[in-house]
């Protein structure tokens, strides 16, 4: 359910070659699977996808001028595009937070509509941005302005982590009961990815009991829920050996991915 | 009410708020963007089977029993001039555990000649002590039976429960310490009396007689001792006959608090002793809560003497969902309206309200939630709804239901398991309810709620004040004018807007048209226990 991610502007080939490996065995015990997905930047993809490409781990490129969204429509779909020829199996766009605050709420529809068209058959992620939207009711709104016009099996992802506030328990709850809303009316099933600030296995515990009581069973799988979260698997995989031997682990025991270099 | 239905269902809907525009507000938002065509539900169109969420391998609960003692005596007598008297009537009836129909105790039933006696102490103690005492030295006495009520409060919450059949976390968690917080809230106003009147003096009216219900039996008495002492005044009050344990069990603290014998007395028994207590001559006061049926006999016989009355009777709340209520929340409030102490609530919210765009989702949300209600064992401390107060009660709610369904209402009741001994009866949700349906007018006092759909706030209104009842009112909705203007135009004695249910000492509660007249609690409640010289 975790999705590992480097976004910097100092990520190199081999930086994210590094991520790769630590997506595809992230411990040495047999029995802890890959990881759902590395989420990287679009120049990155091939390097990505040379890494992961016909293995379960899929490659996700964040689009659309992430961000911040702040670049000509245009220029956000061909990256899109670009990502998507470049073999992204997942999209993670930004909704354009500026219109939305502006009101124009067709505009930010219209525009997460014609990313969907651009996707082809890669998945798409629609990233809210809940800090800058700032109160419930708008990452509601926003919530059914994204799923009224992404396919089932598409995901909305609560934010960017480049902000100071991401994903919270609030903001999770308020996006679920949104998807379960809309789920009950129509029948579309649609993902849920809290993204930043998630960084302990009992953080994680706490998203999956409040998936569970408002979602059901059927969220719990990676297919309709991931965690955004790099730091969160090496905290798992502790959990994992303590489990095991019955007691904690040093930090050094476990290969870091990529994110402190 | 189905053509109605249909010719609404009809008319054009637009699609969202965002799609035809996008000039509203981000607030506007808070509604829901989708709606379906046609305002049916989500399992009718195309025959396809409706979505559900799947909550797999849940964990039963383990029963989870109260098992403090609750210290009751097998017989318990009256309650005059601070002593424990043997009724003169030398008769004595059955209090009935309405949880497994057990038997708990005899309660002495008090005669003509019995109530005679209690006045006479309440009169002596009235004139003699307690009318001499200066303000300051009541409320010691009223800040003692607080602090004493709240000392007892797990014995008290018992055999509250045990006694009257509600679930023991709605003893233990509102009864109990709300009737302590009555007592507190009076103990602070009977040393500051001349500030409720500014330039006038508030004196006591004498000798109160009340009777009260069997809801909130520990609780009502609360309502009703706390002014009427504060004041200045001696009381004669007689329990319902069903639930006269906790004031039986107050009596024996009043005499550990030391109250002046005579200042409170207690008789207990049915409809003769209530009468002989309400048309006594001594009483300069006579305070009911109960049916209007019987309120009305009270005024009639009362009518001419001059003794001053305050009435708290029936009601037929509306409780009201805009479509920009935020849903998940109302729902808890309508539970919480109709559900709370199994809706022998007088302001239970039992005329749900809801605007009809969202009249199905509303209904649905209902409906899932009654589903993990938990109906059952008054002792349990995870049981939502208890048992029903009676065998009668429980007779009268099946009645009126009967003739919901008999009159064309749509019923739906949860499938959940009920005792095989005691008075239980499931939570109920009737749709396709019109105004003439008799379950939208008459008091049904069990957890039953009827369900009407408006489309515009006069329609509420309309429909809302289309009842000869006035106690409470609820308004759910995002917007601040709304609830102004309902506030205002609903004839209700209280309308809470967001909430449900919600009761704070400091706050008057009663009624307008047949709920009754004169308020209890706040400044408004003290002044209808004095008089004004």
């Amino acid at each position: 359910m975790v999705d590992l991610t480097t976004l910097e502007g100092k990520d190199t080939p081999g930086k994210v070659a590094s991520l790769c490996q630590k997506a595809l065995r992230p411990s040495d015990n047999e029995q802890v699977p890959p990881v759902a997905a590395v989420c990287v930047y679009p120049s990155m993809v091939r390097h990505a996808k040379k890494q992961v490409g016909g293995t379960a781990v899929k490659v996700a490129s964040v689009a659309t001028a992430f961000p911040s969204g702040q670049a000509h429509l245009a220029t956000r779909l061909a990256e899109v595009r670009g990502a998507v020829a470049d073999g992204a199996d997942e999209i993670d766009m930004v909704i354009n937070r500026g219109a939305f605050l502006a009101g124009e709420f067709s505009r930010v529809q219209d525009e997460i509509a014609a990313v969907v068209q651009a996707c082809g058959a890669a998945a798409l992620k629609v990233i809210l941005e809940v800090s800058e939207l700032e109160t419930y009711d708008s990452i509601r709104a926003a919530s059914f302005l994204a799923m009224e016009v992404i396919r089932p099996g598409d995901f909305i992802k609560t934010s960017t982590g480049k902000t100071s506030l991401n994903a919270t328990l609030g903001n999770n709850q308020v996006m679920i009961e949104a998807i379960r809303d809309f789920y009950l009316d129509t029948g579309v099933a649609i993902g849920m990815k809290p993204a930043g600030g998630i960084r302990t296995a009992k953080q994680a515990l706490q998203f999956l009991i409040a998936v569970k009581e408002t979602l059901g069973d059927e969220w719990l799988t990676q297919r309709r829920y991931r965690f955004g979260a790099s730091s969160l698997l090496n905290d798992l995989l502790r959990q994992v050996e303590k489990e095991r031997t019955g007691a904690y682990q040093a930090p050094y025991y476990f290969s870091e991915a990529a994110e402190s270099y | 009410m189905a053509t109605l239905k249909k010719s609404s269902a009809l008319a054009p809907r637009p699609r969202t708020a965002i799609k035809s525009g996008g000039t509203r507000p981000p607030g506007a938002l808070a509604l829901r963007p989708i709606s379906r065509p046609n305002g049916v539900r989500a399992s009718a169109p195309g025959g396809r089977t409706p979505p559900e969420l799947i909550f797999g391998d849940l964990w039963e609960y383990d029963p989870a029993p109260e098992t403090a003692d609750p210290k009751l005596l097998r017989r318990y007598e009256l309650f005059i001039g601070g002593k424990f008297v043997a009724p003169k009537s030398k008769r004595y009836f059955d209090s009935i555990n309405p949880g497994n129909e057990e038997k708990l105790a005899e309660i002495a039933l008090a005669n003509a000649a019995d109530v005679d006696s209690a006045y006479a102490a309440a009169h002596a103690a009235q004139r003699d002590v307690w009318g001499k005492l200066p303000g300051r030295e009541r409320a010691k006495y009223l800040y003692r039976i607080a602090r004493l009520l709240q000392d007892r409060a797990r014995e008290f919450a018992v055999a509250e429960t045990l006694d009257g059949g509600k679930p023991i976390k709605e003893s233990r968690d509102f009864d109990i310490p709300m009737a302590a917080a009555h007592f507190f809230y009076h103990a602070g106003w009977a040393d500051k009396l001349e500030y409720v009147a500014p330039g006038r003096r508030l004196a006591p009216l004498g000798v109160v007689g009340q009777v009260i219900p069997w809801n909130f039996p520990l609780l009502m008495l609360a309502w009703k001792i706390a002014p009427a002492l504060a004041l200045g005044n001696c009381v004669v009050i007689k329990p319902a006959e069903t639930t006269s344990i906790t004031a039986l069990k107050f009596a024996q603290l009043l005499i550990d608090a030391e109250l002046p014998p005579g200042v409170v007395n207690i008789v207990t028994g049915a409809g003769e002793t209530g009468a002989a207590v309400t048309t006594h001559p001594t009483a300069a006061k006579i305070a009911f809560t109960g049916s209007t049926e019987v309120g009305k006999i009270i005024l009639r016989a009362l009518a001419g003497t001059g003794k001053k009355l305050t009435m708290e009777l029936g009601g037929k709340a509306a409780n009201i969902i805009f479509d920009d209520a935020p849903l998940d929340q109302a729902v808890e409030g309508i539970v919480n309206g109709i559900f709370f102490n199994q809706g022998h609530v007088c302001c239970a919210g039992s005329r749900l309200l809801v605007h009809e765009p969202v009249a199905d989702r509303v209904i649905a949300k209902l409906e899932n939630r009654l589903k993990v209600l938990r109906v059952g064992d008054p002792m349990d401390k995870n049981t939502d709804l208890g048992a029903i107060n009676s065998a009668q009660q429980l007779k009268t709610i099946t009645e009126l239901v009967e003739s919901g369904v008999a009159e064309g209402a749509q019923m739906y009741q949860p499938p959940c398991r009920l005792p095989a001994k005691g008075y239980y009866f499931r939570p109920t949700v009737f749709t396709q309810v019109t105004q003439s349906h008799r379950i939208a007018r008459e008091e049904i006092f069990g957890p039953v709620v009827s369900v009407l759909t408006f489309r515009t706030v006069e329609e509420a209104i309309e429909k809302a004040n289309n009842t000869a009842y006035g106690l409470s009112a609820g308004v759910w909705t995002d917007k601040g004018s709304r609830i102004l203007k309902l506030s205002t135009e609903l004839k209700a004695g209280v309308v809470w807007a967001n909430t449900y249910n919600k009761f704070d000492p400091s706050s008057p509660f009663g009624g307008y048209k047949e709920s009754g007249f004169g308020r209890e609690g706040g400044r408004q409640g003290l002044l209808d226990y004095a008089q004004l010289v």
